[in-house]
């Protein structure tokens, strides 16, 4: 990660039950809202941090409630930054079904990775595949 | 018909115009809730024609879309037809960065949806 004057950062953890992840969630966007975030930047980190922790949780830790999805956040006016590391196995990612062909269309799930890469920066996982990192540069001009 | 939690459900002669009651559509318990609400207006309520009129939503998960496209799906087996209206332009993009503008039959206007049904 870049040199970047962070006005927040925050390191949590919460355990692998749905729902578990409405407090950091609610934090993050709180904040992000403080630091004059508004609009579509808004709206693709709140996607981004939804997909994220729920994958972590679901797919990750497989709903196990004695693992946790460990996370850290840093933001700016400009930045925001994310960590999502669950205790699971791992994945490869590009071994996931592409969600937008015709024959994957009406699958009921397989979203989450397609919406997270279109609405951040950049998007980085681990060689193991149980942590993620992101960041959005933010697009609006910051209020001065 | 049954109360609902998650939808109203208003009545344009025989077509059903249906609004969220939840502004973001994320809490996994409520989206449960909400899906099994849009299956039983095929199913159980035999609605043919449908509009879910987005007006009220800010925000939608992945796992609302699934529940979307389930819902999509029973409509196909139960012969309905369904149109989405009112989708705000950050919601749509959602829509189109998954390709499900493909699937769903999408109107700018609850009037516009009204007219193809």
């Amino acid at each position: 990660m870049a040199e970047h004057d962070w006005s927040w950062t925050v390191r949590t953890s919460f355990p692998s039950r749905l729902g578990a992840h409405d407090d950091c969630m609610r934090e993050v966007m709180a904040n992000l809202e403080q630091l004059g975030w508004t609009g579509r930047d808004l709206f693709a980190v709140q996607m981004a941090l939804a997909e994220s922790l729920t994958n972590a949780i679901r797919h990750g830790n497989r709903n196990d409630e004695s693992k946790l999805v460990q996370v850290e956040c840093r933001a700016s006016p400009e930045r925001f930054w994310m960590r999502v590391e669950d205790e699971g196995v791992g994945f490869r990612p590009e071994k996931v079904p592409d969600c937008t062909t015709d024959e994957n269309l009406q699958r009921c799930g397989g979203r989450g990775l397609t919406l997270i890469k279109a609405y951040m920066t950049t998007v980085q996982y681990n060689d193991r595949g149980n942590c993620v990192t992101m960041e959005r540069i933010r697009t609006a001009e910051p209020a001065p | 018909m049954a109360k609902t939690r998650r939808i109203k459900v208003n009545e344009s002669g025989p077509i059903s115009v249906v609004t969220f009651n939840d502004s973001k559509i994320i809490d996994e318990a409520e989206i449960q809730e909400l899906g099994q609400e849009l299956y039983d207006l095929v199913e159980r309520d035999g609605r043919k024609k449908i509009v879910l009129n987005f007006a009220n939503v800010e925000f939608l998960s992945s796992a609302a879309l699934g529940k979307l496209i389930g819902f999509d799906k029973r409509v196909k087996q139960h012969s309905a037809e369904l149109v989405l209206s009112n989708i705000r332009p950050e919601i749509y993009e959602v829509f189109a960065i998954t390709k499900l503008t493909k699937l769903f039959d999408i109107k700018d206007d609850e009037a516009d949806a009204l007219a193809v049904l």
